[in-house]
């Protein structure tokens, strides 16, 4: 597991039914890209988050497979429609195995 | 160019579009979360005997697309280590067995402190930075071990205190007895460093506005600090980025934590009164 | 988008072997990343819109945007940098539009590409010349 890594998500608390809403998401991590050396000279081996995906109630919103150009801290914005009241789901897959979630309820009005 | 209407806006836009091209700083507003105005220009303090005329934040000196990364707080990656800084907040640590929050409440309750650093604390007898202070309430109050400075704890820490005093007029002491420290720190922004023979003010008030290569620089105001730095994707406190500067000039550069830096650290805040705390930001 | 068997097993064969080989031994060039993608299909000027800064403030963070209205897929491809992936966005039932906005890694100046596969199966690319530069004192 990286050192602290923290998620920090956008998303509204309410939304009308079939609306659509921007979601930023942010968490962090070094996306150790694989291309730096260290003191040494040796390569400091790839380690970075390779997807993130959101959920709604369990429907996909987005699916994004990360490589290592992608920046440290790395950042989402998207959007997704919100047909009835419930919780997004948030999940970022690291290299190294571990699996960072965040979750944030809506509710409809 | 060909244009079938010029309307007010678009006549705007292409004033403003070439930025990087006009040099000197730009006329947007800073407004944080769409309800927090931050004042990023403001008359030069008195003390400034004139070198300046106004005061202008280093925001106004990054491109638009890094200027909009500090308007919104799920778009200004400082944030997360903000809320780390939360974290650290509320955790007990210490032979004491308390936290920050347990002497000092929610974090809202700093607001204001941030504003007023670097300053001279009777008690000790020296000028201090926010992050000395720090060190001493954790050994003296909490009898936990101090964090290093201006790295990982430390950093989130003063981010975090920064972050509740956002739209205050930084207004730090420069007479009494941090008078000392705040000329010694004069001195060293007027001092030529290293082979390059540059010194704080060589760029950073005769040259503010221009470019050195391609960086746009600007008035070297530190009340965006801690700063969110694209170049190295995290927080750089004020005596790391003096660390950096100085070495930037081919010479034998000070340490963070020293007291060249503290002083510098004074001296260079009070060049900023009158600017809004604005940490954490964004920059380059 | 169907394969013949002989290029699946090629696609095939060319994942197992990047799977087998040590990390940074083999890299896919833009070439072969646009190929996987389209399967060698033809892309489109129009339908797809990518937005990039004209000069990056710093290299290491780039601010991106990419829209493509009705597709499942945009992927993105720095084609200067050691290796070109930066992402695929796949977008699922629940996405609102098909837009999405991140910050890059470009190691020198070049050319951002962005390709879609649309919701009829063909594909649309666009491409940025961002350029990257080296700092002063700051820098």
């Amino acid at each position: 597991m990286a050192d602290g890594v923290k998620p920090r998500v956008k998303v509204p608390k309410s939304a009308s039914a079939g609306e659509a809403i921007t979601l930023k998401t942010l968490i962090s991590h070094p996306m150790e890209s694989g291309q730096r050396k260290d003191g040494d000279g040796n390569v400091i081996p790839r380690s970075i988050i390779n997807r993130f995906t959101c959920e709604f109630n369990g429907e996909s919103v987005i699916d994004v497979t990360m490589e290592p150009a992608i920046s440290t801290n790395p950042y989402f914005e998207f959007e997704a429609t919100v047909p009835e009241a419930g919780e997004f789901k948030f999940t970022w897959y690291d290299d190294d195995g571990s699996v960072y979630e965040e979750t944030k309820a809506i509710a409809i009005g | 160019m060909i244009f079938r209407t010029m309307t007010a806006a678009a006549a705007m836009l292409a004033l403003t579009a070439p930025m990087l091209a006009a040099g000197g700083a730009d006329d947007d507003t800073l407004i944080i979360n769409e309800d927090l105005e931050i004042t990023t220009k403001a008359a030069a303090a008195p003390h400034l005997d004139g070198h300046l005329d106004e005061v202008i934040s280093g925001w106004h000196f990054r491109d638009d697309d890094t200027q909009a990364m500090e308007m919104d707080d799920f778009d200004n990656p400082g944030m997360i280590f903000v809320d780390q800084g939360i974290d650290q907040w509320n955790a007990v640590e210490g032979s004491e067995e308390k936290s920050c929050a347990s002497c000092h409440g929610d974090p809202e309750e700093m607001a204001g402190v941030k504003a007023v650093y670097p300053k001279w604390n009777e008690e000790a007898g020296e000028v201090r930075t926010l992050q000395m202070q720090m060190n001493d309430c954790r050994e003296n109050r909490m009898g936990a071990e101090p964090w290093k400075y201006d790295a990982g704890a430390a950093i989130n820490m003063e981010a975090l205190l920064a972050s509740v005093s956002r739209g205050m007029p930084v207004n730090v002491a420069i007479d009494g007895p941090a008078a000392e420290a705040w000329e010694m720190g004069k001195e060293m922004y007027y001092t030529r460093y290293g082979l390059l023979e540059l010194s704080c003010a060589s760029c950073h008030e005769q040259n503010y506005g221009n470019y050195i290569r391609a960086d746009h620089l600007s008035q070297g105001q530190i009340n965006g600090f801690p700063t969110y730095r694209l170049k190295n994707a995290k927080l750089n406190g004020a005596h790391g980025r003096f660390k950096g500067c100085i070495r930037d000039t081919r010479a034998e550069t000070f340490s963070p934590g020293s007291p060249e830096f503290v002083a510098l650290e004074l001296y260079v805040a009070s060049r900023g009164n009158g600017l809004d705390v604005e940490g954490p930001s964004v920059r380059n | 988008m169907e394969f013949t068997r002989r290029e699946t097993l090629a696609v095939g064969g060319a994942a197992a072997l990047v799977a087998m080989l040590p990390k940074g031994a083999y890299a896919a060039t833009t070439e072969e990343w646009i190929a996987e993608f389209t399967g060698g299909a033809d892309m489109a000027d129009a339908g797809i819109d990518l937005t990039a800064p004209e000069i990056a403030e710093n290299g290491n963070t780039v601010p991106i945007e990419v829209s493509a209205e009705g597709a499942s897929e945009i992927l993105v491809l720095a084609t200067g940098n050691p290796t070109p992936g930066v992402a695929t966005f796949k977008f699922g039932p629940l996405a609102a539009s098909q837009y999405a906005s991140t910050r890059i890694r470009l190691a020198g100046t070049q050319d951002v590409v962005a390709i879609a596969k649309l919701a009829d199966g063909s594909f649309a690319k666009a491409s940025k010349t961002v350029k990257v530069t080296i700092g002063g004192c700051g820098g």
